[in-house]
């Protein structure tokens, strides 16, 4: 039974002289590959150039800060709980008064971690944020030697202060500039 | 200065021209390597290696490097002896063919004529085979001494291979040395340097194609790489070795394309003649500058032939071994046989 028409019959014909020489093939062969020569190669020489990401690219997470630099987490939870792969840890901590320049509400995240290895970069986490403290950023977690160095702390995951290191913040902020 | 009645400066001038042309033959075979490498890439739309220096030229330092600094493991099981003798006679062998190719024509330096070939004897073209037959000896001993059963089959292979091969690569020569009448590499360049006398390429397009086919299997290049196989045989017979003992191995199929792209360039593109159906000598540029152009032509003439072996080796698959026997025996010598039979024909009938 023929189900598509692209099946070929194969010629199974025995060679003749002129092919079992091989000479002409061997040249036609030689021809593909020198044009070959003058096409344009795909290759990005990676870490000079590097490929855009897409706008939607879910990266590596980023604690964000206000405009004056205090910490927007307050260590609700909601991140972990919606975090579907339970890569999501953090303990709370209530605001002293003399801290009201580092953090944003009177409650804070004390500890907060991301194990790197457990997380699918699925973005719930951003979605489940009402404070906008965390989003996924354009670039992805390096590799490490072991697997206590993919377990990011949360001096690992916080933005630079804008007040203090414009620049730096500039740049972690990235592809979300002006979104928030 | 004369010392036992010999002239001295000969000597001193030989070794100079010894150890100018060694010291070629190395760098080429380091800089073929790179250029394999980097023609690879481009035949296959990559860039190739582009990071040891700018656009990667001192990626043969790299890799030479690597291999000198690696342990150096010589099996329990192997003859010791042969085991060493195996790489020592493959580079000797691939490096002594050099002596008979004339180079360029005569350079006129502190009033005295030298001669760019280190030796013009007059067996010269009988000189490379013997010296390109022992070539195998290398292959065999490494493989045998290896004491390993892939080494062993890619020995018998690479013996058997070049054994039929050379068989064709005679006979294709016999044609062209009816036509010049002499197995000196001087004179077959001086029978093609004038503008009536045509490169031999020309008279004997297909002497030309046949040898051609028969160095590609006497470097053990693809399409004919059966002794090295590195799916089938996992490297062949230089499977056991390791650091420079294995980079000999690789530098003297290096040394040996580049070997034979020159004797291809000499015997039938005219060696160190810049053009054909031309007369350089009319030109009436100052003989020492001829010279050095001629030696240009010449390797200019190598290099294309270098891209060629390149080229092939990136297009064509390696041949079953029927294959490569059905074609050496059952094509190429009887081609080889018929060229050598019309050409003698037609030299008589011109002669009459």
């Amino acid at each position: 039974m023929q189900l598509t028409n692209r099946a070929k019959q194969v010629d199974r014909k025995p060679m003749t002289w002129l092919e079992s020489i091989y000479l002409w093939n061997i040249l036609k062969g030689m021809g593909i590959t020198f044009s070959h020569l003058f096409k344009k190669r795909p290759t990005i020489s990676y870490p000079e150039q590097k490929r855009s990401f897409s706008k939607v690219f879910r990266g590596l997470h980023v604690l964000n800060r206000d405009e004056e630099g205090r910490e927007r987490c307050t260590a609700c939870g909601l991140c972990a709980v919606a975090c579907p792969a339970e890569a999501i840890t953090m303990e709370a901590a209530e605001r002293l008064p003399s801290e009201e320049n580092l953090y944003r509400e009177e409650k804070y995240a004390a500890k907060y971690e991301i194990n790197m290895l457990r997380c699918i970069f699925c973005g719930l986490c951003e979605e489940a944020c009402p404070k906008d403290a965390i989003y996924l950023s354009q670039t992805f977690a390096p590799s490490n030697y072991s697997r206590k160095g993919f377990i990011y702390k949360k001096e690992d995951l916080l933005i630079p202060n804008p007040v203090t290191e414009p620049e730096a913040y500039q740049k972690a902020l990235g592809d979300k500039a002006g979104k928030n | 200065m004369f010392l036992l009645s010999l002239d001295i400066w000969l000597i001193v001038e030989k070794a100079a021209l010894i150890l100018v042309i060694i010291g070629l033959s190395f760098f080429i075979a380091m800089y073929t390597t790179y250029a394999e490498r980097k023609v690879a890439a481009w035949l296959q739309d990559r860039r190739g290696p582009n990071r040891a220096g700018p656009w990667g030229i001192f990626q043969p330092l790299a890799d030479g490097g690597k291999l000198f600094f690696k342990e150096e493991i010589i099996p329990l099981a192997s003859s010791k002896f042969l085991f060493i003798l195996g790489p020592a006679m493959a580079m000797t062998t691939a490096l002594l063919t050099s002596a008979v190719i004339p180079w360029g024509g005569t350079l006129h330096i502190f009033g005295r004529d030298v001669s760019m070939q280190i030796a013009d004897i007059n067996i010269g073209i009988l000189y490379i085979f013997g010296v390109v037959s022992l070539g195998v000896y290398g292959i065999m001993i490494g493989g045998w001494a290896s004491n390993n059963k892939f080494s062993l089959l890619a020995a018998i292979r690479g013996a058997s291979q070049m054994i039929s091969y050379e068989l064709a690569m005679g006979l294709s020569l016999i044609a062209v040395l009816m036509l010049t009448g002499t197995l000196q590499m001087s004179g077959i360049v001086g029978n093609q340097m004038t503008g009536d006398n045509l490169w031999h390429v020309i008279l004997q397009p297909l002497g030309f194609v046949i040898f051609f086919v028969c160095a590609l299997a006497e470097c053990n290049r693809t399409p004919f790489d059966l002794p090295e196989a590195e799916n089938e045989l996992n490297f062949g017979y230089h499977q056991e070795y390791s650091s420079m003992k294995l980079g000999f191995y690789l530098f003297a199929e290096y040394i040996n394309m580049f070997i034979s792209s020159a004797v291809m360039a000499t015997v039938f593109f005219g060696g160190y003649d810049i053009l054909p159906f031309v007369d350089e000598s009319k030109w009436g540029l100052s003989p020492n500058l001829l010279t050095i152009l001629g030696f240009a032509a010449l390797m200019a003439k190598i290099f294309f032939f270098l891209f060629v072996f390149i080229w092939i080796r990136w297009t064509i698959p390696r041949f079953r071994y029927d294959q490569l026997m059905k074609l050496g025996w059952k094509k190429l010598i009887p081609l080889a046989l018929l060229n050598m039979i019309i050409t003698a024909a037609v030299v008589l009938w011109l002669k009459k």
